[in-house]
């Protein structure tokens, strides 16, 4: 049984198969964020490869956004309120 | 654990005195968020959190308020340029993850489900955080 091991080595001749590259992709497809259910739709990699672009860019913009508003909540945190020592509690563990 | 390394950074930065300014703790939470998700114990063996984690070390290591990051030197492997059967958007998605020029484009597949998964694992991670506390 050929293994599925898609780690090439230098020998770039590689042994990766067509099917292993639709398996990976579709693979991304179904991480998709309006993965398609049924399994039978095929869409083709160029979308696919699209579509991750696009989400990977939202993903990161994410992570910007919500790296500013938690500054805003450490920053907003009163001393003295109940959310604060629980943060505080929760974060010193 | 991608949340626990996560925690434990915010906690460093809320204790930092005297505070920073608004700006420079969302880039240290920033930075935080993407150091988790290259310390994961799942994602820590990858191509894309090494490349991660030496960017953002080089970045660490240059004065505040640079923006541009210099690439000294990422790899010796010479970057693979598309082949006939690569769609042309590989080279997008190889810009996007971490350490994708350098890669073998069936890895570079591989590699992309496991950076989307991590990154969706730590916007989640932030999100949790910002509903527990802002109600």
């Amino acid at each position: 049984m050929s293994s599925r091991r898609s780690h090439s080595r230098h020998s770039s001749a590689s042994r990766i198969t067509e099917e292993e590259i639709n398996e990976l992709v579709s693979k991304l497809q179904m991480m998709l964020p309006d993965a398609p259910i049924s399994r039978n739709s095929r869409v083709s990699a160029r979308k696919v490869l699209q579509e991750t672009c696009s989400y990977i860019r939202s993903l990161h913009q994410e992570v910007d956004d919500l790296s500013e508003k938690l500054s805003e909540l450490l920053a907003s945190t009163d001393t003295d309120s109940a959310e604060a020592a629980i943060l505080r509690s929760l974060l010193m563990q | 654990m991608q949340a626990l390394h996560f925690l434990q950074a915010l906690a460093r930065i809320a204790r930092a005195a005297p505070k920073p300014a608004h700006s420079a703790r969302t880039r240290q939470i920033r930075h935080a968020a993407y150091a988790s998700m290259a310390h994961s114990s799942r994602s820590s063996r990858r191509t894309w959190s090494r490349a991660l984690l030496h960017r953002l070390r080089q970045r660490q290591q240059q004065r505040p308020g640079r923006l541009l990051t210099v690439r000294r030197r990422v790899r010796i492997v010479t970057p693979i340029t598309s082949r006939p059967e690569e769609p042309a958007r590989a080279e997008t998605l190889r810009q996007l993850v971490p350490g994708g020029r350098g890669m073998e484009y069936c890895n570079l597949l591989e590699e992309t489900a496991d950076y989307v998964q991590c990154l969706r694992a730590q916007v989640q991670l932030m999100q949790t955080l910002l509903d527990a506390f802002s109600s």
